[in-house]
């Protein structure tokens, strides 16, 4: 059973971050990384060759950090794999206790570490969260020949709420929730007000009560991520206010100010209605995260008193879930 | 922009986002002069019975679709339901929707001198009054069928089941039906 779905099925506001496996074959790495988040997060995503560079797979990685006592989110994009690789390897996902797929696109190989790669894009996003629920609750492939055992993951994706069409993302999100995504995780909100007017129309479209809104949040360290993050990392919106507040505290302090940012930036999701949860991106910082959960209230010993007092008002309806209404 | 550099940078690996030389609302015209008929069965059946014709036929398609919408061929055309600004030529292939990685600007993540392709299909869907139409769920693309005619495979009803009905803000939790291959109604024909 999925902690995460649990999580959401009871309206606890929940937690997620990120595991980047290594470029290596030392497992320790992913059990430092796990330690770090044992006990604050509910599951941590495993990314799937994260930017187009080779890493220990997802599945690897989502095996070690279960090993580790942190629940995983296997990352799978179609970049690398077509259907048959798609589905065999969501199957053993399951088959080895993963609880929890994210299924995404992917980034495209160019700018990775190997361009000269073939880009596969056999499916695409919102066809491979179509085909892994029809995989669990139609219990078949996509070839129509039936699974001998079901699997059970939760199944979530991912949408980014400012890259254009902005008009058309709340629809899209849309489409993957009818397609059976019961979580998306969203691009870096550095943007509160901006991030308030798309939810504002996912709300209209009935969205958080089929699929959970996690919002995606990471402290900006240094100036130098700053513009690595604004330049670099597709479909991200940094607004010039933080750019000037980073740069306008002397060059020691600007880590304390962007984790604060940070902090202020999961306080103000929290209050938007229809956020179920935020998601905690580190860039290999993971052994700050304890600190930004409890300055943002969401430390292990609020959340446990949250689970006596608010534990019994679901606030999400997750299909599949014990909460499914209808 | 042109079919020339579209053959060059398809050297260059892969497809690469094309802006149609058509106006959405005359694309949209022509498709309904075309549209799946008794007549356009007739002659898709006459056409197919020859493969000289049927080769003819479909090299005339890959022609001026190609110059047209930087088509791709694959067969089984997405064209009326993306504001006629072809998916295929988006460098990841999406048939539904733009990926997370569009520039502020618009830009194509993978090739920036572009324009995204799905930034190009929603404006010319919302002014052709088919925004609906990108709310519509996409099956996979058969890869069978790359190469063949999509006018051909459309007007024999081979292309039947491509896409759902536009996904609804509803709060019933209606599920879209199924996805299974054997729905697509695209068996490929095979050699004919």
């Amino acid at each position: 059973m999925s902690a995460l779905r649990e999580a959401l099925a009871a309206g606890r506001f929940a937690v997620t971050a990120e595991i980047g496996p290594p470029r290596g074959a030392d497992p320790t790495v992913i059990t430092r990384k796990a330690e770090h988040l044992r006990g604050w997060v509910d599951a941590a995503n495993v990314t799937d060759n994260q930017g187009a560079h080779v890493r220990m797979s997802s599945l690897g990685g989502s095996v070690l950090a279960l090993r580790a006592g942190v629940e995983p989110v296997m990352q799978v994009t179609c970049r690398d794999r077509n259907r048959l690789a798609l589905q065999s390897d969501l199957l053993s996902a399951a088959a080895l206790g993963v609880p929890n797929v994210l299924l995404l696109t992917g980034d495209h190989p160019r700018y990775g570490d190997h361009p000269d790669g073939k880009p596969v894009f056999d499916l695409d996003g919102v066809q491979l969260v179509w085909t892994a629920r029809t995989m669990r609750d139609e219990r078949r492939l996509l070839s129509g020949r039936e699974l001998t055992a079901p699997p059970s993951w939760t199944v979530g994706t991912v949408e980014n709420p400012f890259a254009p069409p902005v008009g058309f993302r709340a629809r899209r999100l849309l489409k993957k929730a009818v397609a059976g995504a019961e979580f998306v995780q969203t691009q870096f909100v550095f943007d509160v007000p901006r991030f308030a007017a798309f939810m504002s129309e996912v709300r209209d479209l009935g969205i958080p009560e089929r699929c959970a809104v996690i919002a995606g949040v990471g402290p900006l360290r240094s100036v130098r991520v700053l513009e690595h993050v604004r330049d670099n990392v597709p479909g991200t919106h940094v607004p010039d206010a933080l750019a000037r507040r980073l740069r306008g505290v002397p060059p020691a302090r600007v880590a304390e100010e962007g984790v604060t940012a940070c902090v202020e930036t999961i306080q103000a999701v929290r209050e938007i209605p229809g956020v179920a949860g935020v998601h905690v991106m580190a860039f290999g910082f993971e052994h700050g995260i304890p600190d930004i959960l409890t300055r943002s209230g969401l430390g292990r010993a609020d959340r446990s008193q949250a689970d006596h007092t608010e534990g019994a008002v679901p606030t999400t309806v997750l299909p599949g879930g014990a909460h499914r209404a209808g | 922009m042109s079919g020339v550099m579209t053959s060059a940078a398809e050297a260059a690996g892969g497809p690469t986002p094309v802006r149609p030389r058509m106006r959405a609302g005359t694309a949209y015209a022509w498709h309904r002069v075309l549209a799946r008929g008794a007549v356009t069965r007739w002659l898709a059946r006459a056409i197919e019975r020859s493969p000289a014709a049927t080769r003819g036929f479909t090299s005339a398609e890959r022609v001026s679709k190609e110059h047209l919408f930087g088509c791709r061929m694959c067969g089984q055309c997405a064209l009326p339901a993306t504001g006629y600004a072809c998916p295929m030529t988006c460098p990841k292939e999406l048939r539904n929707g733009p990926c997370g990685g569009v520039g502020g600007d618009g830009r194509c993540e993978v090739h920036p001198e572009m324009r995204c392709v799905w930034v190009e299909a929603h404006e010319r869907a919302e002014q052709a009054g088919r925004a609906d139409d990108l709310a519509r769920l996409q099956r996979p693309v058969d890869q069978r069928c790359r190469g063949e005619s999509s006018w051909l495979n459309h007007w024999q009803g081979r292309d039947e089941c491509m896409w759902t009905e536009p996904v609804r803000p509803d709060r019933e939790g209606v599920q879209p039906r199924s996805l299974l291959g054997r729905e697509l109604g695209l068996t490929p024909v095979g050699p004919r």
